[in-house]
């Protein structure tokens, strides 16, 4: 590679290091941010004001989803497997919300310490299979 | 032998006339493994256990989202070549592939939205993955208009070059997204290090639908990069005898 060749090989280099550099320093600024949403744990240690909207997230807890029958309202439990968060909704639940499934909801906590939630969120897992292996699996475990 | 082959790639008139050979092959090979692939996946391919048949929708969504994230990193490389060694047809390369590389990040994040919709409960949440994937969307439209307001084409090459050399940093950012930060979005099925968690007869047409895209985007490159030799090789007289002196 002759000399010209190779101080622009240098220079492109140190764009792309300067690039990458740049791009990590504000990830990191603005890490904290760049989640999504708080699990239970981390909104029981941050003692938030309670009108401050927020998002939470983790698994709704097997069994504890509770629909009243006369009208939109559904009280479920989501946990991250250490602390549990009780959460009050009133809407049409996505299709794929359900017990042991990840969601997302968006609201504030009441002075009880439970969840008023205004949006949620079913979050897909990374799993594809047919209805019958997914049988299978079940019969399995 | 490989020296003296790039080197003939490197000069437009060889690579036009070179082009036109592959280029029946490549318009078969493209739409016939395209179309294998989508009828296999949007047709036959068994349906999910939790999402029905909305998942299908990932048949395109995957590929495009790859194709967007590959196109980029194939133009910062045409880019790099470019400031390296001048070479006239990576600028003409990078050039062509911008337009194909943002139709695919569009088309990502729509068929991602329609699908987002009905299984999460809405067309758009700024998470990691789907604020990063717009943010190259809106690199690849920068690189765009930077090239169209720069006359000299030569020079306008140049910066795009630069520009996407820079740009590429959003590329390991898209990809580590889903294990860096809590998203909505759900992380790789498909990872280096374990066996993929989809079943093996419905990822095995999203295969065949990847490699059909990259076919595709073989196909439209190779034709955007004709238009873009004879457009600025026109006053060459091997573009005028080839045209018949026309214009």
């Amino acid at each position: 590679m002759n000399p010209i060749r190779k101080q622009r090989l240098y220079a492109l280099v140190a764009i792309l290091i300067g690039s990458l550099l740049a791009t990590w320093l504000v990830i990191s600024a603005l890490s904290e941010n760049m989640n999504l949403f708080y699990s239970p744990t981390e909104i029981k240690v941050a003692e938030l004001n309670e009108d401050t909207l927020i998002r939470a997230g983790g698994m709704v807890k097997t069994g504890s989803i509770i629909k009243d029958t006369n009208s939109l309202n559904v009280v479920f439990t989501v946990t991250d497997y250490q602390n549990d968060l009780e959460i009050n909704y009133e809407g049409i639940l996505p299709d794929l919300f359900a017990e042991n499934a990840g969601v997302v909801v968006r609201g504030n906590l009441n002075t009880d310490g439970s969840f008023k939630a205004i949006e949620v969120l079913a979050k897909h897992d990374e799993n594809y299979m047919p209805p019958e292996v997914a049988k299978l699996m079940q019969e399995d475990s | 032998m490989i020296k003296k082959w790039l080197i003939e790639m490197g000069s437009p008139p060889l690579f036009y006339k070179w082009s036109t050979k592959i280029l029946p092959w490549l318009f078969i090979s493209a739409i016939l493994i395209l179309g294998i692939g989508l009828f296999w996946g949007l047709l036959f391919a068994p349906t999910d256990y939790k999402q029905g048949d909305v998942y299908r929708i990932l048949y395109i969504h995957v590929p495009s989202a790859i194709l967007g994230q590959s196109i980029f990193m194939f133009m910062a490389f045409c880019g790099f070549i470019n400031v390296i060694w001048r070479a006239k047809i990576s600028g003409m390369m990078l050039k062509s592939a911008a337009p194909i590389g943002v139709s695919f990040t569009l088309l990502a994040l729509v068929t991602g939205s329609i699908w987002g919709k009905p299984t999460w409960g809405t067309w758009w949440v700024w998470d990691a993955r789907l604020t990063s994937t717009l943010i190259l969307f809106f690199i690849y439209t920068a690189l765009i208009g930077l090239h169209s307001t720069i006359d000299d084409k030569t020079k306008a090459d140049r910066a795009v070059s630069i520009l996407s050399i820079v740009g590429l940093a959003i590329i390991p950012v898209i990809k580590k997204s889903v294990d860096w930060w809590q998203t909505l979005h759900q992380p790789s099925t498909f990872t280096i290090t374990s066996s993929p968690s989809m079943s093996p007869d419905m990822y095995q047409p999203l295969l065949i639908c990847l490699i059909g895209f990259y076919l595709f985007f073989a196909l439209l490159l190779t034709l955007n990069l004709r238009n873009e030799i004879l457009e600025r090789e026109r006053t060459k007289n091997w573009v005028k005898q080839l045209l018949g002196g026309v214009g």
